[in-house]
């Protein structure tokens, strides 16, 4: 492919935009009329709702309307994808309020201040209910029961692996108990949506959302509000930052377009900070988890029992434990043996949703701590051990325990290219040389392997391409890009296959009426769906217009080539080229269309993978750790930009650092929040980054033409773990074993003073003696998130 | 959040200022903004009229008095961190500027403000405090010259009266060894423990975030200036101190911390 710009660092397009501040947010459109609306939340996380009054409210000067639930005539309904059909979401709390920040009344006002002015007008009595904060206190016998029609607050629960006793007979088994704390998700841009009931002219109704996924929404909010789907228009303009929080609907996109509806007036709503910060929530599992192995490191078995929180209105993000981290449960191990039980409770807490990588970061960090513990209670180098145990790479495709299908993979690869770029030895010998001179700032070097899971949902995905009277081309993707590089990357398939100048391709996505159908980008799923999606419609493009050609000429198709300059011609004659333009005259006499509208189907999902190692200093006197760097091979087939890439790894360890050193949603014992700001809430800076370096290995996939996976969520899967491991290594020669995240300087200095964070293993609650068999709802692991 | 309505006037000299303060009930002065803005907008202040102080530009000065450097109470922490006259005679107070926030708040927020605020779990409070510094506060009555050791009274209390403008803060020249250690986890944070010793014939010793005010390490500085070791006088850092717990550290890790960065302080005081 000779001066193909595919596998090029090519700058990205829709950067300069983006830098200068020009780009254009829901919020920064012009929304004219709109007014302007705020949620009263409920300031307790468990109580019936014994009064509430709006009347003062809406007296207020400049309120329009103070709604709440009775107000409203809108079924309960799914936000994203059940995860217990008796769990739905009322668009406001009517009756009892489930968590704090669940939305109670909308106040509807000429502007912000005043619409909040109005809100600290309502008045609300609660009558206060047992709040059930923790999760694994939700699921005791003695929890107070949330919801009527869920026993035990059991929301759902899954059996799964090969084995009733995969531990038996062992020589060596380690255990220990894990907590996957829950996070904020954090974009930088809140949740925001506009409406305008009357669209323009005659389109019906238009909807502005910050979103992943705009025809999702546009289905959604269809059915909820029972209006044909084909009457609402969505648009999404930038997104700052999606991160699995901007998936499927929320109750307060139903509350204002509801109410726009109903009212007859635009809307317009921007979530706060502090909203954001309490509102959308990922993780949150306890994993109790027991690998047996043999003396000589070879895995024997691995017994996982797992309780994910929903949180409340059975948030699906709850369900990711029997989902995808159930799925991924075996990783990049051979395990011949293995029992995996989920238990989802429903707390009184904010529902839990998606966060970047959704269930799999969650998968390979129980396994990562529980192989080092394996490695470390034998005496054996954390690396030297995973190569003993990683799958060869002779055996793909490969059928795994947990039931996925890997299609391609080399795990020994990525680990040795890991080892060597990092120096691993290297940095072992600095390790020993600190330990021996005592000093009181160790070296720590964390090791983690991972495989995780992409376009394991509907895999398949709208694209066209259409060539343009100028002799340009425009793109059209059901993906909806906020940030990972579509614009540039798509446009490169086009350019590659069309050979039209990047400046003369049109990238258009996002809007319902430009768009047919989209799954959205959510999953790592984008480039391999849409992007192989567009490729083939570039493909057919290539071959109409080759056809025009040779009837045009009178030459065989087969002697037609597309030049360099990007002119249609045949082969060995100059003088027979036309350029686009001249083809789009000659498509036009001929009635054909230059364009092909299709979409992709991929047979199953793919399966990208890595290794890391981090390193880190931690300072024995404070607990204080500082990562020093930290270094990805991560492999996601084909790469096609290796700077859009590595834009991915860089964003993925910077959230995984995040996650194991900084960040953790907390709530006292009545479930109040307790960071519910950025003071608070500690999102590490670029201040706090450690040096990055990231590479790939490229082991292509068999299931799509491009040979793509994904690559959004992959680094936060690796590096998450290898920063944890990094933490507990420092400390490995004062006994430490394992250290729960974020590993904050206090929790690493009582781990320096005692030996440990906490006990190392306690028995699971006794629910799961109770769990014999799956009971879930439609699975989470069937869409893209 | 949004903050509830207020006024807003600008004030162009000191005069002004303090005469608008006068006549209006539940007026506040407003300088960089920062610490008073973020109160406002999650509505836990509600003035009903803000005086702005900000562009008095005859607040804003670094001065060598010979003993003393002046300093005004309008200038920012990014003046502090790169000024010539504080570089030679009072470096610590520019490295502590320097540690403020992040860039932007070091170029809104100001030394007066700051101290005006008196929080506990701030970092310029607590260098004035070792510093020995003296602040200088003018109002309806006339001017007067507060101690720093009188100054700080309780949480966001201070001895300015109602009425009262913090004009300047006198800083004694260091002619010793100094160290300022702030303890955080991001590098935009307030410290989880801050401490600041300054050995200018006596030692004294502060504490950032060890009480709902910046305070003394009273036991510490007495150790020293007795003559016990450094290790011995950095032990005794939390004595007589009930620091808070919150996310970052509970209350036995700060007392901890405190005595770790008490000794880290003076050791680095002493070898200066
Ligand atoms: C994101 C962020 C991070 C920060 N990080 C830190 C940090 O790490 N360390 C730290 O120490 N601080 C930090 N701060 C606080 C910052 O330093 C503030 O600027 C400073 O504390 C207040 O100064 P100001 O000029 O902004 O005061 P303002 O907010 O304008 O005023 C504060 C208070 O003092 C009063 N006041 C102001 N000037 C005077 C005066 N001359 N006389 C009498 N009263 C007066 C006001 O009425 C008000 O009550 C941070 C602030 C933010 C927003």
């Amino acid at each position: 492919m000779n001066g193909s710009i595919l596998g090029t660092r090519v700058i990205r397009l829709e950067d300069p935009e983006l830098l200068k501040g020009r780009a254009t947010y829901v919020d920064n459109l012009e929304h004219p009329g709109a007014l302007y609306c705020y949620f009263v939340r409920s300031t307790v996380a468990a109580a019936k709702i014994a009064s509430l009054d709006v009347a003062r409210a809406k007296e207020l000067p400049g309120v329009r309307a103070v709604l709440v639930a009775s107000d409203y005539d809108i079924e309960p309904f799914v936000p994203f994808f059940p995860l217990n059909e008796h769990l739905k979401r009322p668009v406001l709390a009517s009756g009892v309020v489930k968590f704090v920040g669940d939305p109670i009344a909308m106040i509807i006002a000429a502007d912000r201040s005043t619409a909040v002015d109005a809100s600290e007008l309502v008045e609300v009595e609660y009558e206060p209910l047992d709040a059930v904060v923790d999760m694994e206190d939700a699921l005791s016998i003695n929890a107070r029961q949330i919801d009527p029609e869920v026993a035990r607050n059991l929301v759902a629960s899954v059996v799964g692996g090969n084995s009733d006793n995969p531990l038996n007979g062992a020589e060596v088994v380690v255990r220990g108990r894990f907590e996957n704390q829950r996070m904020s998700v954090a974009p930088m841009e809140p949740n925001s949506i506009a409406v305008n009931p009357d669209g323009d002219g005659d389109e019906g109704i238009t909807v502005w959302v910050s979103t992943q996924m705009p025809h999702v929404i546009q289905t959604k909010l269809s059915s909820i509000l029972s209006i044909p789907k084909g009457s609402l228009r969505v648009i999404t303009p930038n997104v700052g930052g999606g991160f699995g929080g901007k998936a499927g609907v929320i109750q307060e996109h139903v509350a204002v377009v509801g109410a726009s509806l109903m009212l007859g007036i635009p809307l317009r709503w921007m979530e706060e900070r502090g909203e954001n910060l309490i509102s959308m929530q990922g993780r949150g599992q306890v994993q109790y988890v027991e690998m047996a192995i043999s003396r000589d490191g070879l895995i024997l078995g691995l017994d996982a029992r797992m309780v994910g929180d929903a949180g409340a209105y059975g948030g699906f993000g709850g369900g990711l434990v029997a989902g995808s981290t159930r799925s991924m449960a075996q990783g990049v191990y051979s395990i011949p043996k293995i029992r995996y039980k989920a238990a989802v409770a429903s707390t009184n807490t904010p529902p839990i949703g998606a966060l970047r990588g959704a269930g799999r970061p969650e998968a390979t960090a129980f396994l990562e701590r529980i192989v080092d513990m394996a490695a470390a209670e034998i005496s054996m180098d954390p690396i030297e051990f995973r190569r003993k145990n990683l799958i060869s790479s002779t055996s793909f495709p490969y059928q795994s325990v947990m039931g996925p299908l890997y299609d391609s993979g080399n795990f020994v690869k990525a680990l040795d290219a890991v080892a060597e770029v990092s120096k691993y030895q290297d940095l072992r010998r600095e390790q020993l040389r600190r330990r021996q001179a005592g000093e009181t700032v160790v070296l720590g070097i964390g090791v983690s392997c991972y495989v995780e899971v992409t376009a394991g949902g509907g895999a398949s995905e709208y694209g066209a391409v259409d060539i343009t009277p100028d002799g340009g081309a425009e793109i059209r993707v059901g993906t909806s890009g906020h940030g990972q590089g579509h614009p540039t990357t798509f446009s490169m398939l086009v350019a590659d296959t069309l050979k039209i100048p990047l400046e003369k391709i049109k990238f258009i996505q996002s809007d319902t009426k430009e768009v047919p159908r989209g799954g959205g980008t959510g999953g790592s799923r984008s480039l391999q769906l849409g992007g192989s999606a567009v490729n083939a419609a570039a493909l057919q493009v290539l071959d109409v217009a080759k056809n025009l050609a040779a009837s045009h000429f009178e030459a065989s198709v087969d002697d037609i080539i597309v030049s360099q300059e990007g002119t249609i011609g045949v082969a060995g004659s100059p003088s027979h080229f036309l350029s686009w333009t001249d083809l789009m005259d000659v498509a036009k006499q001929a009635g054909v269309e230059l364009a092909y509208r299709g979409d992709f189907n991929q047979a199953g999902a793919t399966f990208p993978f890595g290794a890391h190692v981090s390193v880190v200093e931690v300072d024995l006197e404070t607990g204080l750790v500082r990562p020093i760097s930290h270094f990805a091979v991560d492999d996601c087939g084909r790469v096609l930009n290796p700077l859009v890439v590595e834009g991915q790894q860089h964003g993925g360890i910077a959230q995984g650092i995040g996650q194991a050193l900084y960040e953790k949603v907390y709530f006292d014992a009545y479930g109040n929040p307790l960071n519910s700001s950025f003071a608070e809430y500690l999102v590490p800076s670029a201040a706090e980054m450690p040096n990055f370096v990231a590479s790939n290995t490229e082991t292509p996939s068999p299931l799509n033409p491009l040979g793509a996976k994904g690559i959004g969520e992959s680094a936060t899967v690796g590096s998450t773990p290898a920063v944890q491991n990094a933490v507990v290594d420092a400390l490995s020669h004062l006994g430490v074993r394992h250290i729960d995240m974020p590993m904050t300087p206090e929790r690493v200095w009582q781990a320096i003073s005692q030996g440990s964070n906490g006990p190392l293993w306690s028995e699971p609650p006794s629910i799961f003696s109770e769990i014999k068999k799956s009971d879930s709802g439609s699975a989470p692991e069937e869409v893209d998130i | 959040m949004f903050p509830s309505s207020f006024d807003y006037v600008r004030a162009s000299s000191v005069a002004e200022a303090i005469s608008i303060l006068a006549n209006e009930e539940d007026a506040k002065l407003l300088a960089g903004g920062h610490s008073l803005l973020p109160l406002m907008k999650l509505r836990l202040a509600s003035p009903s009229k803000l005086v702005d102080i900000g562009r008095i530009s005859e607040l804003s000065y670094i001065e060598d008095r010979g003993e003393y450097v002046a300093v005004g109470a309008l200038t920012r922490h990014r003046d502090l961190e790169v000024s010539a006259v504080l570089g030679s005679s009072v470096p610590m107070l520019s490295h502590v500027a320097s540690l403020v926030g992040d860039p932007s708040v070091r170029h809104r927020g100001t030394i007066g403000g700051s101290v005006a605020h008196g929080d506990g779990a701030s970092d310029l409070p607590a260098a004035v405090l070792a510093l020995d510094a003296t602040m200088v506060a003018q109002g309806p009555n006339g001017t007067r010259e507060i101690p720093a050791s009188e100054f700080f009274l309780g949480f966001l209390e201070t001895a300015l009266e109602e009425g009262e403008i913090l004009t300047e803060i006198k800083v004694p020249k260091i002619h010793g060894g100094w160290s300022y250690q702030k303890f955080n986890r991001r590098a935009q944070d307030w410290a989880i423990v801050g401490v600041a010793a300054v050995r200018n014939g006596s030692t004294k010793v502060s504490l950032v975030n060890m009480g709902s005010m910046p305070l003394r390490a009273l036991a510490t500085e007495a150790a020293m200036n007795s003559g016990a070791s450094i290790s011995d006088a950095a032990a005794l850092a939390a004595e007589g101190i009930d620091p808070p717990a919150d996310l970052n550290a509970s209350a036995d890790y700060r007392r901890h911390l405190a005595s770790v960065l008490v000794k880290r302080a003076l050791e680095e005081a002493s070898s200066s």
